[in-house]
């Protein structure tokens, strides 16, 4: 199952290829725009409206191709017709995350609802892996429904983070080892490291 | 001639600031207060990438985010605004033959700005008024973490700013529309209708329908219809951030009166959907299409030839113009109470249009300099094709982020500042106004010659690798789960930091390479005879096109 570590590693594959083509484009460019050889050749017009459609077309199918691979996507837009198996309720108030335990526990396949409401301030709602990698995050704006859907695939332990700044007071909201998923079959290996301290 | 000679007098002479024309003149000041103002965002920016290498003993956090508040304010309003405005208030009536509808204004306008940069640096360096640029409600208005006193003098500041570009925007849509003296009436109706662009679209519709063009020779020059449009949506900008300046003045007032008011009155989310929306016509709007107008007329310059599919070009400035008004959703897309809709269609599916309108701005530049080769590998052709790579990066980097899917992941890390960001800015935009800047420099200087070549081209490096290279090392943090505006004390990202600082001072480096190339060139008594009155009778913009 695709989970964040994926998609940000083939994110960094694509567009380290693309940042490559482009230097090594803009370089061809150079060097060809100073040669003496060779006539200029016309641009046809067929071929401008050809790159515009290349344009939409990559425009448009980024888009389609995250819906379709990125499983978190469909969840979100469909968030108000699913059941939640467990809801989080967390309260934010005076740069402190009120929550529900120490360490929330969920099971895999679960679909976990965070409802995090903000009393104040806008705040940011994250969970982040032992290696400090991102799982998800959201913003936790004051007066609006926050809630955010996600369905767990690892085992793991997580730490809530807020990704948002409200103000100096609020530049080190962290809760280390907040989030528990338990009972997949596969491990999140970069959220396993503090599990394995403890239970050794 | 002696170093010494040189920094006093200038390059073979230097600047002769008494040959300037009030335009000139005005159009310098604004440029090197510009340039002064990018040094001091360059300090700042060093600053703060030094404390994400290692936590200084000398900034603490109230410090760190009064310099992330004010870094931006100073790099874009106190620089670019500056630069850009300085530039464009020189080419407008430059390229239309006709005077500047008012030099008064002009030089009203700098100075409004470069007074509001500095009133709101001094909100962040003495009270630490830190809200970022965003001001996320009711953040601004959180008196137990801020200085009220601190408030009114950055939102003032501000204030300053937007009026200052108020007085740009009057001046530039009075010059183009106005008629002046001894000219014969010049009629509004075909002056706006190609400043819009829409003879652009008129002709390639009569063209389909095998008539003949609407208008064979526009009223309005490319260039100068860029930077109409552009203008458009500074404007906007303009009265949604005095908008918001006015709401957090009025809870500022009371706070100091001593009638503290009820924050919760007004909707955050909702603040946020029109602030962005305002904001976002800076990014997505005015720098789009203030560029797009810059590299056709650079293209033009450097080669002497007519645009590549001047009607497309055109039509296509008009369309980035309507697409930046609905974009600011991408902004939200991690906002859980903004509708899905809006995510999608203005967060995702208007917003995919930019990659279109940059690519065509890519695309028609890149023909035309072609068309035209050989040409030689000058300061403004490589400048010009290094501000063309930076957008090539940058736009693309801002889509990818622009998805629903992978923006669960890559909003406020520092991916957006990084990649996006700063190598918009940094790589695209600065090397853009650089080739302007070199273009420009014979015609406003009066032919100055430039010191070093050697320095121009340290310069260059110096911001290619250092401005690239810095987005390249934030980007791989942004994908170890770095955030942009959270203090990480334990070394979590620090082999990417030191990389990354290390990339800042090569731009540091580039920066002090072009102020001493520019200083030598023109000399310090032509320096600061800039800012003084000009001599010469004229009302033209150059001494050899006298119209009165």
């Amino acid at each position: 199952m695709t989970d964040s570590t994926d998609v940000l590693n083939m994110l960094k594959i694509v567009y380290t290829i693309y940042t490559v083509s482009v230097m090594l484009l803009i370089a061809w460019f150079a060097f060809g725009v100073m040669s003496p050889k060779g006539k200029p050749r016309i641009v046809k017009p067929s071929i401008f409206y050809g790159y515009v459609g290349v344009l939409v077309t990559v425009g448009v199918a980024i888009h389609i191709v995250t819906f379709n691979k990125i499983p978190w996507v469909e969840i979100d837009f469909k968030r108000d017709h699913i059941t939640p198996d467990k809801v989080v309720n967390i309260v934010v108030k005076d740069h402190h995350f009120e929550l529900p335990q120490k360490r929330i526990i969920a099971q895999c396949q679960e679909y976990v609802l965070f409802d995090v409401d903000s009393k104040d301030l806008t705040y940011g709602f994250g969970l982040f892996r032992q290696n400090n990698s991102m799982v998800l995050q959201m913003q936790v704006v004051p007066g609006s429904s926050n809630q955010l859907m996600w369905k767990f695939e690892k085992n793991g332990v997580y730490s809530i983070r807020s990704t948002e700044y409200s103000g100096p007071k609020g530049a080190y909201i962290y809760y280390e080892n907040a989030f528990e998923v338990q009972g997949c079959e596969t491990n999140d290996k970069y959220a396993m490291r503090k599990v394995q301290h403890e239970r050794s | 001639m002696s170093v010494l000679k040189t920094l006093l007098h200038g390059n073979e002479g230097g600047l002769n600031a008494q040959g300037l024309t009030a335009v000139q003149k005005v159009t310098l000041r604004a440029v090197i207060v510009g340039v002064l103002y990018y040094g001091l965002a360059a300090i700042e920016g060093m600053m703060m990438r030094a404390q994400q290498i290692t936590p200084l003993p000398f900034i603490d956090e109230s410090h760190y985010f009064s310099i992330m508040t004010v870094h931006p304010i100073v790099g874009i309003f106190g620089s670019t605004y500056l630069l850009v405005f300085g530039a464009f208030t020189f080419l407008v009536p430059y390229l239309m033959n006709k005077p500047l509808y008012s030099v008064k204004i002009a030089n009203w306008t700098w100075i409004l700005i470069a007074v509001g940069a500095l009133s709101s640096w001094l909100g962040g360096f003495i009270y630490h008024y830190a809200p970022l640029y965003t001001l996320y409600w009711p953040l601004p208005v959180d008196f137990k973490q801020y200085n009220a006193v601190g408030g009114l003098v950055f939102v003032g500041g501000i204030a300053l700013i937007m009026f200052g570009t108020i007085g740009f925007i009057y001046n530039i849509f009075a010059t183009v529309f106005y008629t002046e003296k001894g000219h014969e009436k010049r009629p509004i109706k075909p002056l706006l209708i190609s400043a819009l662009g829409i003879d652009g679209f008129l002709n390639i519709l009569y063209k389909m329908q095998g008539k003949e063009p609407y208008a064979k020779e526009p009223a309005v020059s490319l260039p100068v219809v860029a930077i109409f449009r552009g203008t458009i949506d500074t404007f906007l900008d303009a009265l949604v951030i005095l908008t918001c300046g006015i709401l957090i003045l009025i809870y500022i007032f009371a706070e100091l009166a001593g009638v503290p008011m009820d924050y919760t009155s007004v909707n955050a989310l909702l603040y946020k959907n029109f602030f962005w929306w305002g904001l976002d016509l800076i990014a997505d709007g005015l720098v789009l299409i203030y560029v797009a107008g810059t590299w056709y007329l650079l293209a033009m310059l450097i080669t002497g030839k007519k645009l590549f599919m001047q009607n497309i070009a055109r039509a296509a400035l008009l369309l980035e113009l309507v697409v930046s008004w609905f974009v600011w959703s991408h902004h939200l897309l991690a906002d859980q109470g903004q509708p899905n809709m809006m995510k999608l269609v203005s967060g995702e599916m208007v917003t995919a249009f930019e990659l279109v309108t940059q690519g065509i701005a890519v695309f028609i530049t890149l023909v035309t300099l072609w068309s035209a080769r050989p040409l030689k590998m000058s300061n403004e052709l490589k400048f010009l094709l290094a501000g063309i790579l930076g957008f090539m990066l940058a736009v693309p980097a801002g889509i990818l982020q622009a998805d629903m899917g992978l923006n669960r992941v890559l909003h406020n890390t520092q991916w957006i500042v990084g990649p996006h960001v700063h190598v918009a800015i940094l790589v695209g935009l600065s090397m853009t106004l650089y080739s302007a800047l070199y273009t420009l420099w014979p015609i406003v200087t009066n032919n100055v010659k430039l010191y070093s070549q050697k320095l121009a081209n340290i310069h260059f490096w110096g911001q290619l690798i250092g401005g690239i290279g810095m987005g390249a090392f934030m980007g791989m943090a942004a994908m170890d789960g770095m955030l942009r505006r959270t203090l990480y004390i334990n070394g979590e990202y620090e082999t990417y930091m030191i990389l990354a600082g290390i990339c800042g001072f090569m731009l540091i480096v580039a920066w002090v390479c072009f102020l001493v190339n520019v200083i030598m060139s023109i000399g310090l008594n032509g320096l600061l005879r800039i800012f003084t009155k000009t001599t010469l009778d004229t009302t033209a913009c150059v001494p050899a096109l006298k119209t009165v």
